[in-house]
Order: C-alpha cells, then sequence, then structure tokens
C-alpha cells in the first residue's frame, strides 16, 4: 500500500443519447422520452449516490443523405424543463444540462439555470456548448452560424455575461421583515452592465442569489481551445479518453493548465464518458459485449456509419459483404448533417485503407468492420474486475471520475448500482451516503463566494 | 350598439358548470401581501412554496394554475423599473416552477407564463411539450409580449419601441402593438405547428428494417414569417395532449384578436357583468372571423379577490394591506372583497355574460387561495355549478378540448387511436 490518501471516485449517468450507443431493438429498451424512464435512471443513480445524472443536447434532428437519420434513438425532452421535474423525485442528485450557447441568451439562460439551483436546493450544473452549425440554427429566429475557431470566444464572452447576472445579487439583499416592511435591503439588486463582444447588455437580473451562486460549470471538447477554456473556467470536464495512457496525458495537461490562472488542481474534475459491460465472468462479459455491439451495428447502421466515412451515399451496397472498392469522397462533408462526430475523422483516404487492411487480414464484412472499429465498450468483466478498473483509472491520475453511459433506457445502470458500486464503497473510494447537499459539496468544491465569482 | 356576431360556439359548460382557474404571483396580488402573519416571503424562492400552493389548488378541484413571470424584477411602474424595497422583487422562472411540481400533481393543469418577444418559439415548444411529458398532459402555456424598454435592454438585441402605455391609442402605439402582438401570434404558430412536427405514431422501432422511426412522419414546419423563420421538426415528439392549451391574458383589441386566432383560453378584465358580455362577443368576432367558430376558446374573467366567511373581514383585510402599502391596491381586473357566497353570486351573473369560467387572483397567499378552495369551491358545488371531483386527467380534458388531428397527418384523421 502506498502511503498517499485513496483519491475519491466520482460518478455521474448520462441518460442515453440519440445515436448508436443507445440499443433500442432489445426487449429491456424502454421509452427515450415518457418521464418514467428519466425517474428511474435519475432514482437508480442517487440510490447509488451518483454526483449528478447528465443529459446531452442536440437542437436539429440529424440527417443523412438529406433526409432525417432514422436508425438511432431519435426524440428527447427539452433540457431545464426535464431537470426542473427531476429535482422533485430526487433529494441529492445533481442534475447537469448541455446548453448551447449559440442558440441562447444570457439573460434567460441564467435566470433558467438560477431558478433550477433554488428549486433544486443547490444541484444544478451546465455543460456549456457551442454550436457552429448554420444547420442547427435554421430552427431559431437568430441563426447561428460561427466559425468553428470563433466558438470558444463565443462561450468565454456567454460565460463571462451570464456569470455577471449570476453574481448581481449578492446572495444578502432579501430581508422580508413583515414588520418594519422590509423586503430588500438594497434598493437596487441585479443591477449590471455588460458590454463585451457581442454582448451588448444592461439593467436588473430578476431571479436572486441561487443556493450554489452558479451551476457547476462543465466542458466537453479535447481541443486546444477546450482545454484552456476549461481550465480557466470549468470545474468539470467530459472527455472521451477511454485507455489508461491516454486519460493520464489528457489529465496531466490540463490540470497542468490550472495554475496559471490561481486555481488549484482540485478545482477542475476530470470525468471521460465511459460505457461498460458486466458479466459472471470475464469472458461471459465479452460474449456480452459483442452481443451489445452487434445490437448497435445493424447492417443499415454499419452501411449509414460507413457512408459517413466515405462521405458518399453507400446504400447499395451489403452489409454483409466486402467494403466499397470506391474510395472516400474527399472535401466538404455532404452527406451526414448535425453530428460531432463527423468531423472527427482525419484524413479519410488514410483511414479507410486501413479499414481495409484491417478488413482483409481478419475477413470482415462492412458490418463486421464497423463493428470493430467503432464504439468498444471501456470496461468489460466482472463486477470485480471492473470495479478494479475503475479505480485504478482514477488512483492512478487518468480521471477523477467517470460519466457512465449504459447503453439501455431506463435500466442501463440498475446492475452496475447493484453490484459494482457496493465493491468501490468496500474499498473506500465511492461515497456510502451524500456528505453534503448540493452538487458542488458531492465533487468536492468549495462554496463559492461572490467574490472568488467574480474575480473568475 | 348593434349586435357583435356571435358564432355558433359552445359557451357556458352545457352543463352549467363553470370553470375555475388561480392566477399564482408571489405572496399574492397585494403588495403588501407579503406581510400578511400566515405569509411565507422567505421561502418564495423554494419549491416547497410552489408545490404547497399548488397542492391546494389542487385539493380545491381547479382546472389550472397559472404561474407569473416577466423578463425583469417587478415593479410599480408598469413600464420600467422602480427601486422600492417595500414589496416582493425577484422571481424563479415560470416554466421550471411548473416542471418542479408537475411530478407532485395529479390532475390540476400547469400554466406558466412565458414572454414570448425575445425568446426562441423551438426552446418554447419542446419546453411545454416535455412539461406535458412530466405532467402526463396537464400542460399550457400563457403566452406574454413585452413592449418594455428595459427588457429590451437585458437582451440587447433590438430597439424597443418607443411607446408609452398613453400613445397606445396613436398611430405609432398602435403600430407597435401590432408588432408586438402578430409576432406573438407567428410564435404560436410555430408552437403549434413543431408539437404537431411528429405524428404520433412516428416511432416505430421496426428491427426487422432498423429504422426506429418512419421519417415520413416527421415533418419539416418550414414557418417563414416577417420576422423569423424555423425549419423544423422539433426535436421533443409530440406531447401527450398533442396541442398544450395556449392561453393569453387580453386587455385589447389586438390580443383579443390573438386569442380569437391561435388560443385555447383567454383571460379578460370586464368591470361588470355588461363590460364582460362586450368582451366576449369581441373575442367570439374574431374566432369565427378567424374560422374557428365551432371550436371550444375558453374566455375566463380575471378577478382579484379578498375573501372572508366573515361578512366585512376581506374588505378590512384590505383596508389594512393598502394602508401598509400606503395607497389602495390598483389592478387591470376588478377586484372583490366580500364572502365566498358573495363571489359566487358575481360569478354565476358574469358566467350568464357569456365567460366559461374564472381566474381568480388571491389577494393573499395562502389565505385567499383557502378560502377560494375550501370556502368558494363548497358554495359553487352547492349550487351545482362546479365539479365534485376530477373527471378528467389531462388539461384539454378538464376544459372540455377534445385531442386534436395532427395537421400533418395523411387524411387528418383522429390521431387518438395511433397513439403508440
Amino acid at each position: 500500500m502506498s502511503s498517499k490518501p485513496l483519491k475519491q471516485i466520482h460518478l455521474a449517468a448520462h441518460f442515453p443519447g440519440v445515436n448508436n450507443t443507445t440499443v433500442w431493438s432489445d426487449p429491456a429498451a424502454g421509452s427515450q422520452i415518457d418521464f418514467s424512464s428519466f425517474v428511474h435512471l435519475a432514482r437508480t443513480a442517487e440510490r447509488a449516490k451518483f454526483d449528478f445524472l447528465f443529459l446531452a443536447e442536440g437542437l436539429r434532428l440529424r440527417e443523412q443523405n438529406g433526409e432525417i437519420y432514422d436508425l438511432d434513438v431519435v426524440g428527447r425532452p427539452d433540457t431545464f424543463t426535464v431537470l426542473a421535474a427531476l429535482a422533485a423525485v430526487t433529494d441529492r442528485l445533481g442534475l447537469a444540462g448541455t446548453i448551447n450557447s449559440t442558440f441562447n441568451e444570457p439573460y434567460e439562460v441564467a435566470r433558467q439555470f438560477a431558478s433550477l439551483d433554488h428549486l433544486s436546493a443547490g444541484r444544478a450544473a451546465w455543460n456549456v456548448v457551442t454550436s457552429w452549425d448554420a444547420f442547427t440554427g435554421e430552427n431559431f429566429r437568430r441563426g447561428g452560424f460561427l466559425a468553428q475557431e470563433d466558438r470558444y470566444e463565443r462561450a468565454r464572452q456567454f460565460l463571462n455575461a451570464t456569470w455577471e447576472l449570476f453574481d448581481s445579487w449578492r446572495g444578502n439583499e432579501i430581508v422580508a421583515d413583515k414588520e418594519s416592511g422590509v423586503f430588500l435591503r438594497d434598493p437596487n439588486p441585479g443591477r449590471f452592465d455588460h458590454h463585451v463582444g457581442e454582448f451588448d447588455i444592461s439593467g436588473r437580473f430578476d431571479v436572486p442569489r441561487s443556493p450554489q451562486g452558479r451551476p457547476v460549470i462543465f466542458q466537453a471538447g479535447d481541443s486546444e481551445a477546450g482545454r484552456e477554456f476549461a481550465a480557466s473556467a470549468a470545474d468539470a470536464i467530459f472527455t472521451r479518453h477511454g485507455t489508461l495512457e491516454a486519460g493520464r496525458a489528457f489529465y496531466g495537461d490540463v490540470k497542468g493548465r490550472l495554475a496559471r490562472y490561481g486555481r488549484s488542481p482540485d478545482e477542475l474534475k476530470i470525468l471521460p464518458g465511459v460505457t461498460f459491460v458486466l458479466g459472471e465472468t470475464d469472458a461471459e462479459a465479452q460474449e456480452r459485449a459483442l452481443v451489445i455491439r452487434r445490437q448497435q451495428v445493424s447492417g443499415q447502421t454499419a452501411i449509414k456509419l460507413l457512408e459517413q466515412l466515405w462521405n458518399r451515399d453507400l446504400s447499395a451496397y451489403d452489409p454483409d459483404g466486402p467494403l466499397p472498392e470506391v474510395d472516400p469522397l474527399v472535401g466538404e462533408h455532404t452527406v451526414a448533417q448535425g453530428r460531432a462526430s463527423v468531423r472527427m475523422h482525419r484524413d479519410p483516404l488514410t483511414v479507410a485503407s486501413e479499414w481495409r487492411a484491417l478488413a482483409d487480414a481478419k475477413k470482415l464484412s462492412i458490418r463486421d468492420l464497423i463493428v470493430e472499429v467503432t464504439g468498444r465498450q471501456s470496461f468489460i468483466g466482472t463486477p470485480a474486475h471492473v470495479a478494479e478498473q475503475l479505480n485504478e483509472f482514477v488512483q492512478t491520475d487518468a480521471s477523477d471520475g467517470f460519466i457512465l453511459v449504459p447503453h439501455l433506457t431506463p435500466g442501463g445502470l440498475d446492475e452496475f448500482a447493484d453490484r459494482v458500486v457496493p465493491l468501490l464503497q468496500e474499498r473506500g473510494v465511492f461515497r456510502t451516503e451524500y456528505a453534503g447537499e448540493t452538487l458542488r459539496d458531492h465533487l468536492g468544491l468549495a462554496p463559492l463566494s461572490v467574490r472568488a465569482a467574480a474575480a473568475s | 350598439m348593434p349586435e357583435s356576431p356571435q358564432p355558433d360556439a359552445p359557451l357556458p359548460d352545457e352543463r352549467g358548470l363553470l370553470h375555475l382557474a388561480v392566477a399564482l404571483d408571489g405572496a399574492g396580488w397585494h403588495p403588501a401581501a407579503w406581510r400578511e402573519h400566515d405569509a411565507r416571503p422567505e421561502e418564495l424562492f423554494t419549491a416547497r412554496y410552489w408545490a404547497d400552493l399548488v397542492a391546494e389548488a389542487e385539493r380545491g378541484l381547479l382546472d389550472l394554475v397559472t404561474i407569473e413571470d416577466s423578463l425583469s424584477l417587478q415593479s410599480a411602474h408598469p413600464f420600467e423599473p422602480d427601486e422600492r424595497t417595500d414589496q416582493v422583487r425577484g422571481r424563479l422562472d415560470a416554466v421550471l416552477i411548473a416542471a418542479r411540481i408537475a411530478p407532485l400533481t395529479r390532475h390540476i393543469g400547469l400554466v406558466p407564463t412565458a414572454v414570448v418577444t425575445h425568446t426562441e418559439p423551438f426552446h418554447l415548444s419542446k419546453a411545454i411539450a416535455t412539461l406535458d411529458y412530466v405532467s402526463n398532459g396537464r400542460a399550457g402555456i400563457r403566452v406574454k409580449v413585452s413592449g418594455r424598454a428595459d427588457e429590451f435592454a437585458h437582451f440587447g438585441r433590438r430597439e424597443a419601441p418607443r411607446v408609452s402605455a398613453e400613445d397606445f391609442d396613436s398611430p405609432s402605439g398602435q403600430a407597435a402593438l401590432e408588432e408586438l402582438f402578430g409576432e406573438a401570434e407567428d410564435y404560436v404558430e410555430v408552437l403549434r405547428r413543431l408539437w404537431d412536427s411528429w405524428e404520433d405514431d412516428a416511432e416505430i422501432r421496426d428491427v426487422a428494417t432498423g429504422r426506429f422511426i418512419d421519417r415520413k412522419k416527421l415533418h419539416y414546419i418550414d414557418f417563414e414569417g416577417s420576422r423569423f423563420s424555423v425549419r423544423g421538426p422539433s426535436i421533443t415528439p409530440r406531447p401527450p395532449q398533442g396541442q398544450p392549451v395556449v392561453a393569453a391574458l387580453a386587455h385589447r383589441g389586438e390580443p383579443y384578436r390573438l386569442v380569437g386566432r391561435s388560443g385555447d383560453l383567454g383571460f379578460v378584465t370586464p368591470h361588470d357583468s355588461e363590460h364582460a358580455r362586450q368582451l366576449v362577443a369581441e373575442i367570439r368576432a374574431a374566432q369565427a372571423a378567424a374560422g374557428r367558430a365551432d371550436e371550444t376558446v375558453h374566455i375566463f374573467g380575471d378577478l382579484v379577490v379578498f375573501l372572508d366567511e366573515d361578512p366585512g373581514a376581506a374588505a378590512d383585510c384590505k383596508a389594512r394591506l393598502d394602508r401598509k402599502a400606503g395607497a389602495a391596491l390598483t389592478s387591470d381586473a376588478a377586484v372583490f372583497t366580500g364572502t365566498p357566497a358573495e363571489l359566487a353570486d358575481l360569478l354565476q351573473e358574469w358566467q350568464r355574460a357569456g365567460l366559461t369560467g374564472f381566474r381568480l387572483r388571491p389577494g393573499t397567499l395562502p389565505y385567499d387561495l383557502e378560502q377560494i378552495t375550501r370556502g368558494l369551491v363548497p358554495e359553487l358545488q352547492r349550487r351545482g355549478i362546479f365539479r365534485t371531483a376530477y373527471e378528467a386527467s389531462t388539461l384539454r380534458g378538464l376544459l372540455g378540448l377534445p385531442r386534436p388531428a395532427n395537421r400533418y397527418a395523411a387524411g387528418a384523421v383522429d390521431a387518438t387511436a395511433a397513439l403508440v
């Protein structure tokens, strides 16, 4: 045993998303929109003493080949509204929502988050994202095209504007003394005056300071600009680094940036989004994992995912046959819209030749290949083995915890809560009861003073 | 005066029942209400406060509660902020309060207020659809315009119309109102199209073809107006009620037209039964002109109420509060003080003028709310004009509104049977 004290793991539940990680063809798959599904996952997470529930967002239905994409789960609720409702059926669980800074205005977002924080008694968190696409902008009166390089500047300006609003009430204004008739100590609370970049706003904010002062701030994204933004302003990062080595490199890099902003390494939690498959034995877990992968990648889905790299209509190809002989179309991506992943393919010709080599070597069909090269589960094994791997990740500074992405709605977290969490608790690396009331408490973040908030 | 054209619309409930709503705002509608002995001013920003109020309203079998909201601090001045320290200031987002209350209630309709002048119809559409999901079909939305310069400055996107209340009837005032309410009408059109942008049976989960949805049953709404355009479809499937209830408070011709053309429920502020009759005629005419004569559009009369079983006690209460506030209460709506039985008399008289229900604004909370649920409601039940149990599980059901067919569905057949 090293003398270093054990780090405490932070755990969160990601509501299954509108992508092919979420399996809808399984008989156990329930509704992605009925409130009962959200209640089930939230209560499971709270029963297991998780830090928070996380909701993603996408403001336009995805399209491929000029048509609405129909192979994945489609349809989700409004983030703020469902989180406010979940505050009624949970007591301690943090409630984290992804809210876009391109298609909203600071005054409205600030009052929604401040309201959510009041209505949940201090459990709100905001994953700040910034869209770049005019495609999504077609749903909004303000449109929304933003050059990709301007995204973090927009996010920073938006966040700064909302922080000025959150801090415009200091928390001591309301007296509400019936005898004297003094409701407000200050005749002018909520005053703000913000004229930076594209935000030219002034007046008086109308929501008194909320229990956490402002929502916990999440940042998702690995780019250089994203890392710097997180180091300067975020309380947690939602990352995608699935291996120990990549995780440690990212962790070291980002934590190393905090000092420049006068922050300590503990003030930013690094939480990769991960998937898991459990089994009675490791071999059984591997078998289950493969079954799930083939549920996630139907023949039709395999063709569509291949099209996203090939940037061509491949609907004539047989998913159980070999890869296309034509090469990917290089240039502007025209096949798929509304997906973050599409932009992430590096040089398509190189990837295609790697995939061809792999398919030849292992005699893989299109579907087999896609199963092989996409979205493999992060942790596969017995509950004991998975608990051990998770703990190793955290104790060796590859992360501070995990955002778990179940593949089934709404029961995909049940087994983890029942079988893995107790093992982490036995090891003394995960809470057995909530020690605090707010999400900041759960994440080990100090309460925010008005002064500290204003300075950052 | 010549008779206004009276469309053959269902007016008061054919069983003679009236509908009852309560408007919740802060500590009540009197500016000094927060100083009453049972007021809870230090809890105005907690979920429990709102949960308790709505639970009380539901015990009284009310159709719905509305929750006030605006995008600025409350003010004693109608069009600009003030610096008073003796009245409630600060509020929470009404849609989120409604969502927070929804899982704690079973029957009562939840109708938050939303300002449409500065917000995105795409966001509000999915928010109210989601409120409908989390309440199992009890959502509505009261749309409200904002012409206040301070609210425009909070958003910093465009210039406020330079019109004060006194100028509303001038040509420039008229133009400004036409613009604000025209935008509201476009906004409601977008809400409604987005709610219908998924057909009820769009989700098919067809394993054989690998398709989760039948994309032919999802629809671009392609709204293009002079102020904004929205492509669609919604990201949220069609809500349980199909179309959540759309309401508006109306004091003038422009909002009467909005209610007549786009609304399910209008709140009006008559001073007496003759005035009520005129307002009803004006909205019914707008409804007929919009080709909606055969649809149910409710018109509720708004009243600020101070109630007490003891004759004179309610008036004493209001007088006491007026003294504390330093001025008599003024309101856009008529102010009633009296016993529940006297209020029941008034409501029956106004009901005969064509109002289908009432939205009561309690002078103080929780006292006047409890007088409504425990005094007025039993009185109305004794007179046989109010429900004795909830007869429906959705807000549309309570209001006698059918679940509408989807405008985009082929053949526009009754979609109820197709609900997955």
